[in-house]
């Protein structure tokens, strides 16, 4: 591309708060990030990082009260969807942002053939007529890889194995092709085969298609095979971010180090055992006035206790640009593993 | 589906059997003769000669069959002779009252439309207003009108009938006049002012009867519906845009209808069995009152008789419901 394409979607200092009888859940806290068209950002975490609720706040899905989103902006093409009436964020919703979530087998409704829950977006949305929205419900299912789509149209989801009802929510997520489609965990509640054919469908369908696109996931192997840029959350906040390959060979944070030594090795000598980050993620009680990986850090010094570090670029790029990394500790070059 | 019900209704055929037999045994060790109501002046060679000609003198399974054959032969045969004009059942013994000594089917004949006109609006009533009252409530849990919808289901479900009854007669009827205070059994609707006489006199047993039958109902929709309102396809509904209006009444409220659909359709031999509390108090001759009637004067056969018949229509509606279940939730299929 000859110039900078500007981002399809701009998220500036999310702040996502969920008011429970015990005090309130900072879950999301000042997330920043920007999606340029076309892009698959990867988003790694491990559970209860705020990687769901941040996506899940960007369309405000998330049950308000307890949830509460606190301040900041999601520029979709420049319009703030946080400041949108409901009625036009519904008009945002599945047709320019396609949501794709984690548990297939629940995900679609139960009682609905395949074709009523596809064919749902595409007469309200696009305001199709009942025939065509069949005719492209095939043509999206076909797109998926669904064989005999035109009778598969009739039936309803028991029908259908995790792996097949994964491909439909895809089609759905893609029916009013969306500029940006989120995919919360997509592969998490699938097995391992089942997860490679979604993966590759997906990075086809990028091909074809060129959408943007969110991937949440906690297997950072799955990051490293589709992913241009990476975005490491922890405690509600992102910790580090940069391109793919510099993050494999560069992780500055000693969250996303630590990450990197729990992904299992086939080679090398089987005596090593599996690595771990030892003790919990924090529960977000009250603001962060510190690093919330404090806990867990074998890097901690004073200045961990006593300031929340923010976001500071690593390659001298704008934050969010390049690779930056919230973190007080500068890093020294990681060695690799003696037999990589 | 064919099979599943075919199969149903012949595996009701011993059920039913069974249940015929209890029924009449149970009636017939329960105390009492039917000589009771006749004063103590006749003369007991007189009493002994009336329980013969009653038949009530025979073993209990001479009595047992002779019942069966006429419910399941005579008494079809009879229905189909006045329908096509055969003679089927001629110099047949139908089941005669002890009390009117008229056939049994001819009395359920008269009562029953009291019976369904009044009991069955009352429960379409109910319905009609516990199911938005159960939606609503849990779309908007804890909020004012939910609170105030537990309150209605709590005074509902916890004040008995002949108390609320009561109450509207002595409020409607008798201070502000609206409404009669007695149902008038005479009452022939033939133009549109016999039509609001009887609209007018079928409110106040509508009214008692719907208030306990809507609270029962609006708990199970509105606990229903929560448990639907969190599932993950409900998100899924949201994020593709659909509106509030179509994610809780199309998506929520299809999956919640199933169980509420059972509740409904077991519920309905009840419409027939009458509200025995609601017609005495108004006045209502229906079913419960002949029922009632029935067991004061030790009249066997129709006592018999009435508890079979709410045995076949409980029977027929479970199996209703399980069609029902079938058809509204696409995971079972009987096949």
């Amino acid at each position: 591309m000859a110039e900078p394409a500007a981002s399809v979607l701009d998220v500036r200092d999310l702040k996502t708060v969920f008011r429970t009888r015990g005090g309130e859940i900072h879950a999301v806290n000042d997330v920043s990030f920007h999606l340029k068209p076309g892009e698959l950002l990867g988003v790694v975490g491990e559970s209860g990082s705020g990687k769901s609720v941040t996506m899940m706040s960007l369309l405000r899905l998330l049950p308000a009260p307890p949830a509460d989103i606190r301040g900041g902006k999601v520029l979709l093409n420049g319009r703030d969807l946080l400041a949108m009436s409901d009625e036009e964020l519904r008009a945002v919703r599945g047709a320019k942002i396609g949501f794709v979530f984690q548990d297939p087998m629940t995900s679609l409704n139960p009682v609905f053939t395949l074709g009523d829950q596809i064919m749902e977006p595409l007469i309200k949305h696009l305001r199709m007529s009942k025939a065509q929205a069949q005719a492209r419900a095939i043509e999206l299912l076909e797109l998926v890889g669904i064989p005999g789509a035109a009778q598969r149209l009739h039936q309803y989801p028991h029908q259908f194995s995790g792996g097949m009802r994964q491909r439909v929510m895809i089609a759905i997520a893609l029916a009013c092709d969306p500029d940006v489609l989120i995919a919360d965990e997509p592969t998490t509640a699938l097995d391992v085969t089942i997860q490679a054919q979604i993966l590759e469908l997906v990075k086809d369908l990028r091909r074809k298609l060129g959408m943007a696109i969110i991937w949440i996931t906690h297997d950072l192997g799955v990051i490293a095979g589709i992913a241009d840029r990476v975005m490491v959350m922890y405690g509600g906040q992102v910790v580090e971010h940069a391109p793919v390959r510099e993050l494999f060979a560069n992780p500055q944070h000693p969250y996303t180090r630590a990450l990197l030594q729990t992904i299992p090795r086939i080679t090398g000598p089987r005596t090593a055992r599996l690595k771990v980050i030892e003790g919990q993620p924090p529960i977000l009680t009250a603001p962060l006035t510190a690093c919330p990986f404090r806990a867990r850090c074998e890097h901690r010094f004073d200045t961990c206790d006593a300031v929340n570090p923010p976001r500071r670029a690593i390659d001298g790029q704008p934050i969010g640009q390049g690779h930056d990394v919230a973190c007080h500790w500068v890093a020294p070059a990681m060695q690799e593993p003696a037999d990589a | 589906m064919l099979t599943f019900t075919l199969r149903r209704l012949l595996l009701a055929i011993p059920t039913l059997l069974v249940i015929s037999l209890v029924i009449f045994l149970l009636v017939d060790l329960a105390p009492g003769s039917p000589m009771s109501e006749i004063p103590l002046t006749v003369p007991p060679d007189v009493r002994q000669k009336m329980i013969e000609a009653l038949g009530a003198d025979q073993p209990v399974f001479v009595r047992y069959f002779l019942w069966l054959r006429q419910f399941f032969w005579v008494e079809p045969a009879y229905a189909f002779d006045s329908w096509f004009g055969t003679t089927l059942a001629e110099g047949e013994q139908r089941i005669l009252s002890w009390q009117s000594r008229s056939p049994v089917f001819t009395i359920i004949g008269q009562r029953l439309p009291q019976t369904l006109i009044v009991i069955g609006t009352a429960y379409l009533v109910g319905i009609l207003i516990a199911l938005p009252i159960g939606i609503y409530s849990a779309y908007r849990q804890y909020s004012l009108f939910d609170q105030g919808g537990t309150l209605f289901a709590m005074i509902g479900f916890s004040v008995p009938t002949f108390f609320s009854g009561t109450l509207f007669i002595i409020i409607f009827a008798v201070w502000l006049g609206w409404f009669p205070t007695k149902y008038d059994t005479q009452l022939e609707v033939v133009d549109w002012a016999t039509f609001w006489e009887q609209i007018r006199q079928m409110a106040l047993p509508v009214m008692t009867l719907g208030l306990a039958n809507a609270a029962a109902i609006s708990r199970y929709m509105r606990s229903s519906m929560l448990d639907n309102m969190t599932m993950d396809y409900v998100r899924t509904a949201r994020a593709k845009g659909m509106s509030e209006r179509t994610v809780v009444l199309k998506h929520v409220l299809r999956n919640s209808l199933i169980p509420v659909v059972t509740v409904i359709a077991l519920g309905i031999p009840s419409i027939f069995g009458g509200a025995i509390i609601t017609e005495n108090l108004f006045g209502v001759n229906g079913i419960g009152a002949a029922l009632i009637g029935a067991i004061h004067a030790s009249d066997l056969p129709m006592v018999q008789t009435l508890a079979f018949i709410f045995a076949v229509l409980i029977v027929l509606f479970n199996l209703i419901a399980d069609i029902l279940y079938g058809l509204l939730d696409p995971r079972i299929r009987y096949d």
